[in-house]
């Protein structure tokens, strides 16, 4: 019975398995949520829904599906009771008013039509348009009928409520697809860690001795074994200024959660693209800076890099010597890129602009190209794969590379 | 059996979500995954449940340290090797030195009891996995004494988490999950209300308000939770603070009395005094 609604979900996004379908039907069995929408909505999206950030397009695909089986809900409990309607009548319309409707079909004809007027409200309010007036064109709105003051007797309010809160998409900031706030940030970046138990033995392995000398019959026997620590090293290049300042907000977030995250992270500021010079502090930009070739040489390949940047820019900026908006630089900045990509094989670029206009922009793509088409866009989702792909790229890459 | 339903307690304001969340996990013996925001009360539901289902509860509180083991048995086999030196007749018997876990209490209660896996992404990210099984069949082998354990009635089990780690699907598919939304101001107040019976209504109403607006304030690096402003009205009735108090004449412009119970973090501070300072001096 609900297997387009398991099909559209899948579609939706929401990644639902046989299972939890099969637990929702065995809950409906057990008659957990009988005759109310809302029971079943709850019911549903406990048994389907795994994670907050699914919420979200799990209301959307939820909306859509039912919204025609209200009614069905609606027959099941029971007909509007008539004297919410004769309540109605009296606070909305005048004796004369009511004449008029009577001479429109009487009291059924006009709540079939009441009916439909509110579907339709809630269909252009889910639109996102604001609840209007619907003035002229029926018979509620030349009597000045507010759709917003009304409430339609205890199932039907219910049922109102019910479809608000899946209409009302309260877990919206929680969809993945969302840009990035610090949360779901450090969520991504967590993806990084790798615990690896790399150096020297030097700490006591106290569970091995114990078992190894309970099995040694009880003679004592040592066993050390290797701190465990965090393996993963990051170099992360921030562009500062210019096209990039609506997103700096974004990138300290990502700095701010990366910093917590790992052993070894350092950090670099570009303006549009890297050249020669790199800096450390943005207030001392031209005081203090770093040569790109001592970062090649200081840093080893196994750092991961990750590019924040959204490399819009003139094509100049790229491909030119001497295109840089602020120096004159010998060397054009793909020939930098060159260097970097080449000495740093697991390499990623996070681009705050959304992923469907990069196409526009020239230098997006000729940025893409430069580093093997290893952006992402920095969403949760893009963060995700940024992270894979960094994982992806072993260490044994490196050396054929060389 | 004497009651099967959850419907709250008088110390628990459950909303009608959380209600079927907790019959659907009671009814269908499935595991339920309870998140939220800090202090909206998840830990706390385990013993809510406990109590008005009248069933005996265990906990088990996850550390970083903690392996699936732990829950089901440890051997000890320190006491074992000592008790080898000295000659104790029941070094023999390697039951003595089994040591029960939670999980293993929580199986052989003889009613069927609560069980609170607390924050479980503290743990290892393989620790889920590893309970795959025990959650699912409700057993497990003891390979020491070659013996099964299995449930006598499968526990109500609730599981938090904070959302450090991110869980595995296989374990995700197992159970049920909800998520513990942040209460809307007429919820808020039925949960004041039920921690504080007789507060008068002008200090709620204002509390209140000052509250929502400490939470608007943007930036903050910890919002004040549900816990945070039943610690900060306790305060407030303790020290006799009259409503008048919390009412500046423009609630940005007034640091609200005792404000170090709603902010636990020293930047928050700064960043709220800042900003009631720049608009005490903008309002000039």
């Amino acid at each position: 019975m609900l297997v387009r609604f398991f099909t559209d979900l899948r579609a939706g996004g929401v990644p639902v398995t046989l299972p939890e379908f099969l637990s929702l039907l065995e809950g409906l069995e057990a008659r957990l949520a009988a005759l109310s929408p809302e029971d079943f909505y709850y019911l549903a999206r406990l048994a389907l829904v795994k994670d907050e950030r699914h919420f979200d397009r799990f209301d959307r695909v939820f909306a859509e599906h039912f919204a025609g089986a209200e009614k069905v809900f609606e027959r099941i409990t029971a007909e509007l009771p008539p004297e919410w309607l004769q309540q109605l009548a009296e606070r909305l319309f005048s004796e004369e008013e009511k004449r008029q409707v009577a001479s429109l079909g009487g009291w059924h004809q006009l709540l079939e039509t009441l009916r439909q007027r509110l579907r339709e409200q809630q269909g252009r309010h889910e639109g996102g348009n604001k609840w209007i007036g619907t003035a002229g064109t029926s018979p509620f709105g030349n009597r000045g009928f507010n759709p917003e003051g009304v409430r339609i007797g205890p199932s039907a309010a219910r049922h109102g409520r019910a479809v608000k809160v899946w209409e009302a998409r309260e877990y919206r900031n929680l969809d993945a697809t969302r840009e990035l706030g610090t949360r779901n940030i450090k969520m991504a970046l967590r993806r990084l860690r790798r615990f690896a138990r790399e150096g020297a033995p030097e700490e006591l392995d106290l569970d091995g001795t114990i078992s190894s000398t309970a099995r040694n019959a009880g003679i004592l026997d040592i066993r050390m074994q290797a701190e465990r620590r965090n393996a993963v090293k990051l170099l992360l290049l921030l562009d500062v200024g210019g096209s990039m300042d609506p997103h700096v907000q974004v990138c300290e977030e990502l700095f701010s959660a990366a910093r917590s995250e790992f052993r070894h992270l350092e950090y670099f500021y570009f303006h549009n693209f890297p050249y020669e010079k790199l800096w450390k502090d943005n207030r001392r930009r031209f005081s203090e800076i770093t040569d790109t070739t001592t970062l090649l040489r200081t840093f080893n390949a196994d750092y991961r890099v990750v590019f924040v940047g959204d490399a819009t820019m003139s094509p100049y900026e790229i491909e030119q010597p001497g295109g840089s908006v602020e120096h004159w630089n010998d060397e054009a900045g793909s020939v930098w890129m060159r260097r970097i990509a080449a000495h740093f094989p697991r390499l990623v670029w996070l681009n705050p602009e959304p992923e469907e206009h990069w196409k526009w922009t020239p230098s997006i793509g000729l940025t893409r190209e430069l580093i093997g088409d290893r952006m992402f866009p920095l969403t949760l989702d893009g963060l995700d794969r940024a992270m894979s792909e960094l994982k992806r790229r072993g260490v044994s890459k490196t050396q054929e590379q060389k | 059996m004497t009651q099967t339903r959850f419907a709250g307690t008088d110390r628990y304001v459950a909303t009608p979500d959380l209600m079927m969340a907790v019959n659907a996990a009671v009814t269908l013996a499935r595991p339920l995954l309870i998140k939220g925001e800090p202090g909206t009360g998840k830990t706390q539901l385990a013993e809510e449940i406990a109590s008005a289902l009248q069933r005996p509860l265990f906990e088990w509180h996850i550390k970083s340290t903690s392996k699936a083991q732990h829950g089901l048995y440890e051997y000890d086999a320190v006491s074992r090797l000592r008790d080898s030196q000295l000659g104790e007749a029941k070094v023999h018997d390697i039951r003595n030195y089994i040591v029960k876990g939670r999980l293993w209490e929580a199986f052989e209660s003889e009613v069927q009891p609560v069980l609170l896996i607390d924050e479980i992404d503290k743990a290892d990210i393989e620790f889920p996995n590893d309970l795959l099984r025990e959650l699912d069949r409700m057993e497990f082998y003891v390979h020491e004494t070659r013996e099964l354990i299995r449930a006598r009635h499968r526990p109500i089990i609730l599981i938090t988490s904070n959302n450090e780690k991110e869980l595995p699907d296989a374990f995700l598919r197992r159970c049920f999950f909800h998520y513990i939304r942040f209460p809307d101001a007429e919820t808020m107040e039925r949960i004041v209300r039920v921690h504080y019976p007789d507060l008068k209504k002008e200090l709620l109403a204002e509390a209140l308000t000052t509250f929502f607006n400490v939470r608007e304030t943007p930036g903050l690096k910890k919002k004040p939770s549900t816990s945070e402003l039943l610690d900060w009205i306790k305060l407030l009735l303790a020290e006799d603070i009259p409503p008048e108090a919390l009412r500046g004449d423009d609630p940005k412009k007034t640091i609200p009395v005792l404000h170090g119970a709603l902010l636990k973090n020293e930047q928050d501070v700064h960043l709220f005094e800042q900003l009631v300072f720049l608009n005490r001096r903008a309002g000039r």
